[in-house]
């Protein structure tokens, strides 16, 4: 076991964009700056422009797909495929904001990814969270056992068992419904061994004062261990409304109605369909990178952590 | 998955003997695992052990299961498909694995210091990784374009007459859709990586520097060591990744042009829910499972042997 707590401090606070811990000079440079600089500090202080450098043309580079996707989106199509490429569009097409909401039903595929999202993801949260509490801080016989059948299917490529799924789905009529999606992503292992790895962590002994103290065992995980989790709740909420929203599989396995599907199942379908508007399907593809965006924004330190946690040794 | 085994937690202090309080305690457990585990048990568990029942049967959407033994392993083995999309999934493997591995690192290492604004630079990098599959291949396909494609338009400022034709060539379909994933996977592995970074003591470096390494042996001798269960991490969950490969190529170049990017479990696709062939696409997933868990099993051999 790791000093995982501390470790994901450490990278909390070094994900922390704000310079708080990065490169705010420390004290003892402050104290210096009166004084001549020795040429080590010189040659530290050239390292990091040279890095700063690396890392911006780095970063730009890596950037190429989505600058180009925005940019694609406010031209005309005949603008898009140009030689040479034009970065800034001559003009800005504003309309293909508003137009696209009329030329595919945008709007409901919106909300059915919302839906399925939210849906999945409280699931999985609760679930995932008491099944860890059960596998982390209740001793009892098979348990072990049990966890590692749980470990043994992460294992397993899910297509290796996507046919039997649906099977399944089409023996209980659940085929073409939101129901047959949440049923089979909302209880995935991966949320209980993410918990698990967490509350691995907490010490018993915080359990056991509550248990002296007369709480139950629900009581504990309501008011002891839901409340210090909370990071790794928010880690495993973010990575599974991510997942389900960008999910391409299995709405498409399962979803064949349009007025069921997602927006990536819509994207794909109007790339079918009008592969020359280029605009378009750029405008489409900003329009359903833009929520995950907002929340990867709000939630990255935890994005970051959930998956440095599952990383660690349990 | 974790490079140590599940190490039982110290169990709470029961009252020595005290077989009620035992029995009570079981209950309570199985109360907290039991809504996950019903979700988990049908429809992960069950469909995992029937894909394996399935493979020895005979099964479509037209006739009654009948066990037929090894057969469909006799005609998957004789069908030119079926190892036409086993050389792409290794193929591909063999371009992403080693790849994304090397370029995480290597970010990781850049990303691993203490700047001002670097906090951004790591977010700029992760957020291929969380951006919806569909935008990322429409995308690339875009910038993929033989004749007018950004890439090829830089590849001949740089002075390649002969660019590739990307995803409308056969050669070179591959090789564009490992691009777009090592791009869209690297900065998650970074994370693991920076993790693994950080968890390093820094006594160690200064150790190194005491005894008078250099940088390059610093990294050679300190962290590379330091770094193996991360590695193993890596290395394992990309292996297993790659050869799920599936939604990138599907919505990239589906398979095409020809059969050059059909990987395995496309074919299972097609043939289990396309054609209701049930019976035979489970058998060759318990092919494309074998071949995950021997690679596996392997590297955890590789990492056991190193730690001794």
């Amino acid at each position: 076991m790791t000093n995982m707590a501390e470790d994901l401090k450490a990278l909390e606070l070094n994900v922390q964009a704000s310079s708080v811990q990065g490169g705010a000079p420390s004290a003892e440079d402050r104290r210096r700056t009166d004084r001549k600089r020795s040429p080590r500090e010189q040659k530290k202080r050239t390292a990091n422009y040279v890095i700063y450098g690396v890392l911006v043309v780095l970063v730009v580079a890596l950037m190429v797909p989505f600058i180009w996707m925005l940019s694609s989106s406010l031209k005309e199509n005949n603008q898009v495929l140009t030689v040479p490429i034009q970065w800034v569009p001559k003009e800005f097409v504003w309309s293909n904001y508003a137009d696209i909401w009329t030329r595919i039903p945008m709007m409901g595929y919106l909300q059915n990814s919302l839906y399925l999202a939210v849906v999945i993801t409280c699931l999985q949260v609760l679930t995932g969270s008491l099944a860890a509490y059960g596998f982390s801080k209740v001793r009892f016989p098979g348990r072990d056992v049990l966890f590692l059948c749980y470990i043994g299917t992460i294992a397993v490529p899910w297509q290796a068992y996507m046919v039997p799924q649906y099977i399944m789905m089409q023996q209980l009529g659940l085929t073409n419904s939101f129901n047959a999606l949440i049923l089979l992503q909302a209880f995935g292992a991966f949320g209980v061994f993410l918990m698990r790895q967490y509350y691995m962590t907490i010490p018993d002994e915080l359990c056991e004062a509550a248990r002296i103290d007369g709480l139950s065992e629900y009581g504990i995980w309501a008011r002891v261990i839901l409340p210090l989790s909370k990071p790794a709740l928010a880690s495993l909420a973010l990575l599974t409304f991510v997942n389900t929203w960008n999910d391409y599989m299995g709405p498409f396995i399962y979803l064949t109605s349009n007025r069921l599907w997602t927006v990536q199942l819509g994207l794909r379908s109007f790339v079918g369909q009008f592969d020359a508007e280029y605009a378009m399907i750029m405008t489409g593809s900003v329009i359903s990178v833009i929520p995950i965006l907002i929340i990867f924004l709000i939630g990255q330190r935890y994005f970051i952590q959930g998956i440095a946690t599952s990383g660690m040794k349990g | 998955m974790t490079t140590e085994t599940i190490t039982p937690t110290p169990a709470p202090a029961l009252s020595r003997g005290n077989r009620k309080q035992a029995r009570r305690n079981t209950l309570i457990g199985w109360t907290f695992i039991l809504p996950n585990f019903l979700g988990f048990l049908a429809f992960t568990l069950i469909p995992v052990l029937a894909a394996f029942a399935l493979s020895f049967m005979e099964w479509t959407s037209f006739s009654a299961p009948k066990w037929v033994g090894l057969a469909n392993f006799q005609r998957m083995f004789a069908s030119d498909s079926f190892w036409i999309a086993l050389r792409n999934t290794v193929v591909y493997a063999l371009g992403h694995v080693p790849l994304t591995m090397a370029l995480a690192l290597i970010l990781a290492m850049l990303l691993n210091r203490k700047l001002k604004g670097i906090g951004f630079f790591r977010v700029a990098i992760f957020f291929p990784y969380i951006t919806s599959l569909v935008a990322v291949a429409v995308v690339w396909n875009m910038l993929f374009s033989p004749d007018t494609g950004p890439i090829n338009q830089f590849l001949h400022a740089v002075g390649i007459a002969e660019a590739p034709g990307w995803t409308s060539s056969s050669d070179w379909a591959l090789p564009a859709v490992i691009i777009t994933s090592v791009w869209r996977d690297m900065g998650y592995y970074m994370v693991l990586y920076l993790a693994g970074l950080q968890a390093i003591p820094t006594e160690l470096y200064e150790a190194a520097e005491v005894d008078g390494a250099s940088a390059w042996q610093r990294f050679w001798n300190v962290t590379i060591p330091s770094l193996r269960p991360t590695t193993f991490f890596v290395v394992v969950m990309l292996t297993v990744s790659s050869f799920k490969v599936f939604d990138l190529i599907v919505v990239m170049t589906n398979g095409g042009p020809g059969r050059s990017t059909t990987v395995l479990s496309q074919l299972i696709y097609q043939e289990g829910i396309g054609e209701g062939k049930f019976g035979y696409s489970s058998a060759i997933s318990l092919v494309l499972f074998i071949i995950v868990l021997t690679i596996t099993v392997l590297q955890f051999k590789i990492q056991q042997r190193r730690e001794r």
